[in-house]
């Protein structure tokens, strides 16, 4: 549906994205290969990385949707348990017979696809009410499910979630690699998504719903979806989050979770895909650079918050996102078409 | 076969009792009206037709076609488009992008013929095509809205209250696109307060009162009549 004129054909804007990630790709190995990545340097990467797919698919729910999930957390830990619990047993079972890869693709997709399975259980119901029902659902739901894996310890005689005492020796398959790959396929997914017709319909409900249906749009359904890939992206970083640790305990999924992924989009700017990954980024490397001052990170959080909300209320970057085309375009890459924009 | 039946429709909210076993009906090519007082149940009986809102009992056929209970985002493709109550447009998307958005259920190819109609029934949308619809004034707002209605090239077009909050020459405004969509065959239902325009435009028009219709006829009969025009005209 959008008729914005391409500066540059869409195969050559891809061309040019593959380009940059795989230089960024070579860049880290050649970075951990000669050493100058140290160990520590690489962890932070990997939070950093984690955050980023966090944020980037809470923005779909709250700045393209419009809606104010607060259990997102919840979401992240379905995924972390299920990729956890899934990886586990592969390696149980021994069954190194398919290649390692493939196994690591696997747990992520299977997180990602039943944290998607409970966001359209809780959405189906929340989202076809009219109204802030959301807000509600999700923060009951939050608890609920970090309380219903610190109690079912085990089904049926099977281990299943250890509880309170944590699933522990899951095989740590997380790297900087495999994050970083995570990140590009996520915002490469939702960017595609939200510049579809769909995610036209997303953004005209979160303009005006009753226009929207007035429009011809299926305000249930695509409320729906939006909301089930938010909650997909986050159980992918909650399996990475698992591969990174080793081990899980159900407390690191509470709602101060959700809160801390809240405020990294709505500092971003509610709407901006480059502003979720700036805030990620600033917000997980900045506790780590002031060690000390990480006990006073929640006094900061809300600070910071209150004063954006004071000063700049759109966010850092409002709804502005990153657009190569428009950066070659400044740079004077691709003749923009002459005169006036397309003479109809 | 009228265009439009609706019979006997009674709509609540909650144990609010809106509307009470209302029937009317638009034949094909009229202007009709539908007046009222403020809270006379005019936006619920529009809401009730497009699918927002359901009724108890009753039915509403649209080109003979059994409508009631069926999602408002179907009707838009069987011909029948609303436009809201107070200039519901896309704030934050442009004025061609509202637009875009009213042919949601056209194919592509659609598209270019269509926006050309509508800027030549709206030149103000044309210089304004690349402006966010919320620097838009209120005059505007409202015919974009109404230009996104039209962009799904509607056999039936339902208008709620399109002058409110307007200055009067934007009314006369508003009311003449309405006459010229009507010309060019267009089938209009028209929800309005403004009793002396509305009637001045319709064929036929319907007095609703506190979710009853209390009387009926031509626009010109409506008009002269002494209760209208104790009620509605100002003596
Ligand atoms: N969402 C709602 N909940 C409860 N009552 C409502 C609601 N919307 C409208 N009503 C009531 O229904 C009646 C008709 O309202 P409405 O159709 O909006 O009137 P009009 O459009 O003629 O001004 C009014 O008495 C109003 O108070
Ligand atoms: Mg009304």
């Amino acid at each position: 549906m959008n008729q914005r004129k391409a500066v540059l054909p869409m195969s050559a804007r891809y061309l040019i994205n593959a380009a940059l990630c795989l230089a960024l790709i070579l860049g880290l190995k050649g970075l951990s290969a000669s050493g100058l990545l140290s160990d520590y340097f690489t962890k932070i990467l990997i939070l950093v990385g984690i955050n980023i797919i966090l944020a980037v698919s809470l923005n779909v729910a709250t700045g393209y949707l419009g809606q104010l999930p607060l259990g997102h957390a919840g979401f992240m830990a379905v995924g972390a348990y299920t990729g956890g619990i899934f990886l586990k047993s592969v390696n149980a079972a021994a069954m190194s017979g398919a290649p390692l890869v493939l196994t690591i693709a696997a747990a992520i997709l299977l997180s990602g696809a039943v944290a998607a399975l409970f966001g359209v259980i809780i959405g189906v119901p929340a989202l076809r009410l009219k109204g802030d029902y959301l807000a509600i659902i999700t923060l009951g739901f939050g608890e609920i499910i970090r309380v219903v894996i610190t109690n079912i310890d085990s089904v049926l005689g099977f281990d299943f979630t250890y509880g309170a005492s944590g699933l522990k020796r899951i095989p740590k398959f997380t790297g900087a690699l495999n994050v970083f790959l995570c990140v590009v396929m996520t915002c490469l997914v939702i960017h595609m998504v939200m510049k579809s017709r769909h995610g036209r319909s997303i953004l005209s409900i979160r303009e005006n719903e009753i226009a929207a249906e007035s429009c011809g749009v299926n305000t249930t359904f695509y409320k729906v979806m939006a909301f089930t890939m938010s909650a997909f992206f986050a159980g992918v970083a909650g399996c990475l989050y698992a591969g990174n640790l080793g081990s899980l305990q159900p407390g690191g999924f509470g709602f101060m979770k959700s809160i801390e992924i809240l405020v990294m989009v709505v500092l971003g700017g509610m709407g901006s895909m480059l502003g979720s990954v700036v805030s990620a980024t600033v917000l997980t490397i900045l506790p780590e650079a002031l060690r000390s001052f990480d006990r006073y990170r929640m006094v900061v959080y809300s600070a910071a918050l209150i004063l954006m909300m004071i000063f700049k209320p759109s966010g850092l970057f409002g709804d502005y996102d990153f657009s190569l085309s428009r950066i070659l375009e400044k740079l004077g890459v691709g003749k923009k078409p002459a005169g006036k924009e397309d003479a109809r | 076969m009228a265009m439009l039946e609706v019979k006997d429709i009674n709509v609540y909210y909650g144990a609010i009792h809106a509307i009470k076993g209302v029937s009317f009906e638009v034949n094909e090519g009229e202007i009709v009206t539908l007046i009222g007082a403020n809270g006379a149940g005019k936006s619920t009986i529009l809401k009730t037709v497009s699918g927002l809102l359901h009724s108890r009992t009753g039915s509403i056929a649209f080109q003979g076609e059994n409508i009631a209970g069926m999602a408002p985002h179907k009707l838009v493709g069987k011909g029948l488009a609303q436009v809201p109550e107070g200039r519901a447009v896309f704030l934050r998307m442009t004025v061609e992008e509202n637009l875009e958005m009213g042919a949601y259920t056209r194919p592509n190819s659609e598209l270019a013929p269509h926006l050309d109609r509508v800027f030549e029934q709206f030149p103000r949308l044309k210089e304004r095509r690349k402006q966010v619809a919320g620097t838009l004034s209120g005059g505007e707002q409202q015919m974009l809205a109404m230009g996104r209605a039209l962009m799904s090239s509607p056999k039936l077009m339902m208008l709620d209250e399109p002058s409110m909050g307007l200055a009067p020459i934007l009314v006369d405004q508003i009311f003449g696109i309405i006459q010229t969509l009507h010309q060019s065959g267009t089938t209009i239902l028209l929800v309005e307060q403004n009793a002396q325009m509305a009637l001045g435009v319709a064929d036929r028009g319907y007095v609703l009162e506190t979710g009853k219709l209390v009387s009926s006829g031509t626009g010109t009969e409506l008009l002269k009549d002494e209760s209208v025009k104790k009620a509605y005209l100002g003596g």
